[in-house]
């Protein structure tokens, strides 16, 4: 598959894995990179690439799986809404497995609850089109990647007067979380490889106060596994050089203002909320989007009654320290015993993309750390 | 969940709507363009494009050239390992 299979290729990766190497040989310590999006945890596992690289070289799975961070409350918010007689509730398929306080989205499609799996938020504003008697609500989430996509569909609900079409916006911004976590005093990092398809919407320019003023290099990365080892490179090549910049690996999609057309749309229909609750990270001001009252006729919050109450994690729960990279998820009382991928206790067990799930997963434990693991009791 | 997917545009499915035909490894399903569209590149010159598609919509053209630049790059790392 052209665009894929290229930056696939073997020969290449060996090339960059001895550069990497050597660099790392010659910067002589120990260095923690933390990728911010999932779908870097998720390729990062599925390729190995973790095993392949120096010891030295640790990598800290970020809080970028906007599924995983979804807080209970919302969950509970959102099978409430889907419990409505009236409603079709539509979401993407990561969603249904995502612990509320007491049940799921799939619990409560087996229970009886209308709840249908789509592709885009497009299938659903169709649904809508094809039961115009009944009220289809959307389950909006995801980053700045997903964010135009949902307001392009309001936007075309609303050019054809679409009024049983409505969406339970709990989008989230990717630059107030790395800011929150830069804040935190006990993250100790040495630099980032950055989202490559959040970049590809709001481009490298909102990263610069990463350089600026917290002293860190990132490298903003594609997904493939030669895109990672690159990028990788690339950030170990500023350590070596003491720089601290904003780099772009992933040139081929990724421009330094963005893309114009989709942050216009993301900025007419959604406005940013005073905070937002993430799971495992807590309150982080100014880091989620709403629906603007321009548009207030397709949001769910104000058509639909729900609980809305803010629920605690569950104690036994190491999220917030695994995702600032200060525990392990073998560290965890509850990794792989009450807390698995079908019983997620924790944001990071959810998603295939949570650092968790993809421990569990691929097992990519080395021998010391599965000995720690085995003797858990 | 930012998954996104290369895949050629192959024909122009509703103008007026932006929509779009669009060949994914083989599999084919119509997307939603705007965000790739304007005036500089009106719809109809997308046709042949290559184009990131992410829960159904594109969005972004794949820089044929800054893909080939970045290959060449890696191409010259392989070669200095050889050499």
């Amino acid at each position: 598959m052209k665009y894929v299979d290229e930056f696939r290729a073997p020969e290449k990766a060996t090339a960059v894995l001895q550069e990497i190497k050597q660099l790392s040989q010659e910067i002589d310590r120990h260095l923690k990179i933390m990728e911010v999006c999932g779908g870097h945890t998720h390729a990062i596992f599925k390729y190995g690439i973790e095993e392949l690289l120096p010891e030295q070289i640790e990598l800290i799975h970020g809080p970028g799986c906007p599924v995983c961070i979804m807080p209970k409350g919302r969950l509970d918010d959102a099978i409430a809404i889907a419990q409505n007689p009236q409603v079709i509730f539509t979401t993407f398929g990561d969603t249904m497995r995502v612990p509320g306080s007491h049940t799921n989205l799939l619990q409560a499609k087996a229970q009886g609850a209308d709840i249908r799996i789509v592709y885009s938020p497009l299938d659903s504003l169709q649904i809508a089109k094809e039961n115009p008697t009944q009220e289809v609500v959307f389950f909006g989430l995801g980053f700045e990647t997903t964010a135009p996509s949902t307001a392009l569909t309001i936007l075309q609900a609303a050019a054809e007067n679409i009024t049983n079409f409505s969406m339970f916006c709990n989008h989230v911004l990717v630059i107030p979380a790395l800011r929150a976590l830069l804040d935190q005093d006990d993250l100790m990092l040495n630099g980032f490889i950055g989202p490559g398809h959040v970049s590809m919407v709001i481009g490298t320019d909102p990263y610069e106060f990463i350089s600026q003023q917290y002293d860190q290099p990132i490298v903003i990365s594609g997904f493939a596994p030669l895109d990672i080892l690159q990028s990788i490179w690339m950030l170990l090549k500023q350590i070596k050089e003491n720089r601290c910049q904003v780099e772009n690996q992933y040139s081929r999609l990724v421009a330094k203002t963005g893309n114009p057309i989709a942050l216009k749309a993301m900025n007419q229909v959604f406005d940013v909320c005073e905070t937002f609750a993430w799971r495992g990270l807590g309150e982080i001001p100014a880091s989620g989007l709403k629906i603007r009252t321009e548009y207030a006729q397709f949001d769910a919050e104000l058509k639909f009654s729900f609980p809305g109450f803010r629920v605690a994690d569950h104690k036994a729960c190491k999220c917030g320290e695994i995702l600032k990279g200060m525990l392990k998820p073998w560290e965890c009382k509850v990794f792989g015993t009450a807390c698995t991928p079908e019983t997620p206790i924790g944001a990071c067990m959810v998603s295939s993309e949570g650092a968790c799930a993809a421990y569990y997963k691929y097992g990519r434990l080395s021998k010391a750390e599965k000995s720690k693991f085995g003797n858990k009791g | 969940m930012c998954l996104g997917i290369p895949g050629q545009i192959i024909a122009i499915s509703n103008l007026a709507h932006k929509l779009a035909i669009v060949d994914i490894g083989g599999v084919r399903r119509q997307i939603n363009i705007a965000c790739i569209v304007d005036e500089e590149h009106p719809t109809e010159a997308c046709i042949d494009d290559w184009v990131l598609v992410h829960v159904g919509f594109a969005m972004s053209r794949i820089d044929q050239q800054a893909a080939a630049e970045t290959l060449q790059l890696l191409e010259e790392l392989v070669l200095s390992e050889l050499s």
